[in-house]
């Protein structure tokens, strides 16, 4: 076993070396444009453009010509949603997202507000997921648009998309998702899902950093983006650029091997998640973030109250996770994520999120736990508050002193 | 980001962590911070009849720079007068344990968990507790 052990597979991925092989040829002999149409190199680049294509469709249930591929889920993301308000300008300006989304999402909706959007931020229930009536109340016949995210990155919770799109279609809205967590760790079928827009990333999945897609649905409604990128009318005019062969190939490697080998996979996950989850549970006022029954198979979210989240992840030197602290940050603000499940900032300060990967074993699970179990017990040790708790004193009748 | 040698060392093997006797009369005891903030130092200094701090202590919930912050703090306390332990300023913690930009704060803390401590002393030995200026972040 190799340290330190990485588990923060919810931030990237490890490259699968079976896609780095299928990679290599196209940054070396196969260097062709996919947009040379006169040429052996051209052809050559477009053939495997083409195969990619169709792998990476055939994951979520669509067909070739309904992926875009783009630089990765944020670009994904930007094009989807100010694509539709441009697009659709015509029939509303309204736009219904979550809390709890991605910035990629946020941001892009704060900056569709600039120019006139009217967005509707849903708040989350303290699991994490969004509740259905409120949804319903907040759709109007301007609503072009329902962005919510299929898993949750921080504590990984797996929102009801399908029941998200019935809403939204009710009322003659799309239904967008960012999914970028989800696709390839669990199944994902944008037919069956009803879903309008899907952003997606390759190196979330075991393939390269730089690539994405962005699902546009071709039939039933038949959905229009106003590109964001405007050039050689690459991807059906709506990603202009030239196209990122050795990318895209290992993109469509990537979503092969997920699509063979997701079933098996998120069982040994969320077997190896469980016994890590369970055995930290283990310790005094620990606490799982998110829903524990909708949730993605590989993550656990997990506060460990009166110990702040940076130091403690020093403790576990041997370990590479995240934590919902933010003490690094100028705003000293810890995760919106989880503030928006109604967590206090002390429980959002003593967070630590888990993302376990293809490349896991239980070996290093297994130090995983005795590594975070030393290193919450080791700063229980030095934590005033651990002590004051043990006495008995109720922490929220202590007057802070403000800072 | 990287955190400097002297902070790991703080951090792996902090200097004096424990509790004395609040309710002594010769301990001055300060807590400073918020678990809203992600930080809450407790720092204890016992004095004896010359003024001199005999002994210092701290508990701290926080990131390593703040550990290591107060536990820097409490080794320069002790052998020092009262009137010497007030000039402590935060940058000469920032300087010793090259704290980045963005952790200067800890090392605010530190020096108003250490003026806190002096004034509870001051206040409980009949002395006025000192003006402090106002939290800097």
């Amino acid at each position: 076993m190799e340290l330190p052990i990485y588990l923060d597979n919810n931030a990237t991925t490890p490259l699968d070396p079976r896609v780095l092989e299928a990679m290599l040829p196209y940054f070396t002999n196969k260097f062709g444009n996919a947009a040379s149409r006169n040429h052996a190199f051209g052809w050559v680049a477009e053939e495997a453009v083409d195969y990619a294509r169709e792998q990476v469709a055939k994951l979520i249930g669509c067909t070739d010509k309904e992926i875009i591929f783009t630089s990765g889920a944020t670009e994904a993301d930007n094009l989807a949603i100010k694509g539709v308000f441009e697009m659709y300008a015509d029939k509303g300006n309204h736009i219904i997202t979550a809390t709890t989304e991605h910035k990629a999402v946020l941001d892009t909706c704060k900056h569709l507000e600039k120019l006139g959007a009217k967005i509707t931020y849903l708040n989350v229930k303290e699991d994490g997921l969004i509740d259905l009536q409120e949804l319903e109340a907040a759709m109007t016949p301007e609503t072009i648009l329902v962005s919510i995210m299929y898993g949750n990155n921080e504590i990984g919770v797996v929102q009801p998309v399908k029941e998200i799109s019935a809403i939204a279609h009710k009322h003659g809205a799309l239904f967008m998702t960012d999914a970028t967590q989800a696709v390839g760790k669990i199944p994902v079928d944008v037919n069956a899902d009803g879903i309008d827009l899907m952003a997606f990333s390759a190196h979330k999945m075991y393939g390269p950093k730089g690539i994405g897609a962005l699902y546009v649905r071709r039939k039933g409604p038949r959905v229009k983006v106003t590109a964001q990128m405007d050039g050689g009318g690459h991807e059906r005019g709506m990603r202009s650029g030239t196209l990122n062969v050795p990318g895209i190939v290992g993109f469509g490697k990537a979503c092969e091997l997920c699509r063979l080998e997701m079933d098996e996979e998120a069982k040994r996950l969320s077997a190896l998640r469980d016994k890590l989850e369970n055995a930290l549970l283990g310790l005094e006022e620990s606490y799982v973030n998110g829903n524990k029954e909708h949730r993605l198979p590989h993550v656990a979210n997990i506060s460990f109250k009166y110990v702040e989240g940076e130091g403690l992840m020093m403790a576990m030197k041997d370990l590479a996770v995240s934590s919902g602290s933010a003490c690094t940050s100028a705003s000293l603000e810890p995760s919106y994520v989880l503030k928006s499940l109604g967590l206090s900032d002390d429980l959002a300060h003593s967070s630590i999120r888990f993302g376990l990967g293809r490349f896991t074993t239980e070996e290093e699970v297994d130090y995983a736990i005795e590594n975070t179990r030393n290193a919450v017990n080791h700063l229980r040790d030095l934590s005033p508050l651990w002590e004051m708790f043990k006495e008995g004193i109720d922490l929220s009748k202590i007057e802070w002193a403000e800072h | 980001m990287a955190y400097s040698e002297k902070v790991i060392d703080h951090y792996t093997n902090p200097r004096n962590v424990g509790t004395l006797n609040k309710d002594s009369k010769n301990v001055g005891t300060g807590l400073v911070g918020a678990p809203e903030c992600g930080d809450v130092m407790r720092l204890q200094i016992e004095v004896d009849d010359n003024n001199v701090i005999t002994d210092a202590k701290f508990k701290t919930f926080g990131c390593g720079s703040a550990i290591a912050s107060s536990s820097l703090a409490t080794e320069w306390l002790k052998g020092k007068s009262i009137d010497e332990a007030l000039t402590i300023d935060n940058m000469d913690i920032v300087e010793e344990l090259a704290l980045p930009p963005v952790k200067i704060h800890c090392s605010v803390l530190a020096e108003d968990a250490i003026k806190s401590a002096i004034n509870d002393y001051r206040v409980k030995n009949g002395l006025e507790a000192l003006e402090l200026p106002k939290s800097h972040h």
